[in-house]
């Protein structure tokens, strides 16, 4: 990671334009993590999602927050895989663990024990606008491996109107943010998916409802 | 367009203003409710950073003064977008109701009256449901075409006749420029807000229209008025080409239909259920929060100056 790289695309490119271009309604801004090491579990619409959660804090963190990729897609060619490394930071996982030569999330255990953030989306892809998709099991991993780290879910809306799937052409919106309380970890999977899955949609319910045929 | 001394004069008073509401939210501090003083505290900060927004905007030039009330139109249409229910068909064409800003601002800018005057209410009435033909989907086309002209009305055609404002020429009996229109329009829409909700907090007891606002009382309405009417015939000799009778018939709109632009504004947030436009200007809510008497301001007082002065 290149840092001074990064101070200048997040703080100088990103920020603004997410702020000015884009606006962000925050609810319960007060529960974001101020110290790390932590794991931001969100939704996943759109390849803005992780822009956008780096937006939400404050240089401090930010240079501290990895957000979890998949390699086949984000290192397919030289030019995004030195982007996705050295300015986003990305930390890349194989999204078919047989074929990864080593655990998984080894190197995801080596950031949080540094003290840092991960950003990580438990649907795994992006999938359809504004759908929720069935939660991956890896999540399970991560959380039974660390039930010291706090876990902060953050549901995103909007960005599937903005820049869904397979669009080029972006549309503004306001993005709404809804931070809900961090937990921890624990054993039982069955029982984090659906701890998971219900957080999820107690945080969709607070934002009024925009139906979208 | 450099500022002349009576323009110069105006916004110090406005500065002035600001520091006095300050100081008074500073002093009673203590004496008010923690969340009150909060609330208070924040709305005063987005006043502050609005009105030197504002300042700035009329001080550069014409161009800034467009830019400025462009990006206004900008976060309005955007808000607007975010709180309606939109289909998922239609995203380019809320696109091409985006790029309609800058057209707009650009006739303004060319003093193309005509095309300012129907580029929205005709061209893209006509335009944006011809797009969405193309799109050949049925289910909820009449929403979609009225809610998305509906925005662009409110918050591109209404908001640009304050700009139109600006580019005003000096008359032959008026020194002043089309600059402290804007500001007097503002000025007395914004204050026309303040003194009706002061008024109602102080002797508001008949609620006026409580299925639509339980906020607006009988007494807060006429006080605004008073002090609205009084306010505009103050003003007039100093920014306006307005006479004695005319200054008192623009207060009057002013006040009445910045009261109305308000109650709209409401009326539409209890359809969305929401309790406000949106998070941008602590204390306020949203643009549309803060815009909502002036949409309907705007283009009666421009008219109402345009048919008698210009």
């Amino acid at each position: 990671m290149n840092h001074y790289l990064r101070f200048a695309f997040f703080q100088l490119l990103i920020r603004p334009l997410i702020s000015i271009v884009l606006g962000l309604n925050v609810r319960h801004r007060q529960r974001l993590p101020v110290t790390g090491p932590a794991i931001i579990v969100a939704n996943h619409n759109s390849h803005l999602d992780t822009m956008v959660l780096m937006t939400l804090l404050p240089w401090a963190l930010q240079k501290k927050t990895r957000p979890v990729a998949a390699a086949d897609y984000f290192l397919k060619n030289r030019a995004l895989a030195w982007f996705s490394r050295s300015i986003i930071g990305i930390i890349p996982i194989q999204r078919r663990p047989a074929k990864a030569a080593r655990a998984p999330f080894a190197d995801i255990q080596q950031e949080l024990d540094q003290g840092h953030l991960i950003i990580f989306y438990p649907e795994g892809s992006r999938g359809e606008p504004e759908k929720f998709n069935e939660m991956k099991r890896g999540i399970t991993h991560l959380l039974k491996a660390n039930p010291q780290v706090p876990v902060y879910p953050i549901f995103i809306y909007g960005l599937g109107k903005i820049l869904p799937k397979n669009e080029a052409l972006l549309v503004p919106f306001v993005i709404d943010l809804v931070v809900g309380e961090p937990f921890y970890g624990q054993d039982n999977k069955e029982h984090l998916i659906e701890q998971l899955t219900t957080t999820f949609q107690q945080l969709q319910e607070q934002i009024p409802p925009r139906t979208w045929e | 367009m450099p500022l002349n001394e009576i323009n110069r004069l105006t916004m110090a008073a406005l500065i002035l203003l600001l520091v006095a509401s300050s100081l008074i939210i500073w002093m009673l501090g203590s004496r008010l409710k923690e969340s009150d003083r909060i609330e208070l505290s924040q709305r005063m900060h987005s006043w502050w950073v609005m009105v030197l927004l504002f300042i700035g905007a009329l001080a550069i030039n014409t161009t800034w003064m467009l830019v400025f009330f462009a990006f206004v139109s900008y976060l309005a249409l955007k808000e607007y977008f975010t709180m309606i229910p939109t289909r998922r068909v239609d995203r380019r064409i809320i696109f091409i109701a985006y790029l309609s800003i800058p057209l707009q601002y650009l006739w303004v800018g060319m003093h193309w009256y005509g095309m300012f005057i129907i580029f929205i209410p005709i061209f893209m009435f006509l335009l944006i449901p011809m797009r969405m033909v193309t799109l050949k989907q049925t289910q909820g086309f009449l929403k979609a075409t009225g809610t998305l002209h509906w925005g662009m009305m409110l918050t591109i055609f209404c908001v640009s006749h304050i700009a139109f404002l600006g580019v005003l020429p000096k008359g032959p009996d008026w020194r002043n420029t089309g600059i402290s229109l804007i500001v007097y329009l503002v000025l007395l829409t914004q204050l026309n807000d303040v003194g009706q909700y002061v008024w109602g907090k102080l002797v508001g007891r008949i609620k006026i229209i409580p299925e639509i606002s339980p906020n607006k009382t009988l007494g807060g309405f006429l006080g605004g008025i008073a002090t609205t009417v009084t306010l505009a015939l103050l003003l007039a000799p100093i920014l306006t080409p307005l006479s004695f009778m005319t200054a008192f018939g623009a207060g009057l709109i002013i006040a009445i239909f910045g009261f109305v632009g308000d109650l709209t504004m409401s009326a539409i947030k209890r359809d969305l259920g929401l309790k406000d436009t949106g998070q941008l200007l602590p204390g306020h809510g949203g643009m549309l929060d803060r815009l909502d008497s002036i949409i309907y301001t705007a283009p009666l007082f421009f008219h109402y100056m345009r048919y008698f002065y210009y």
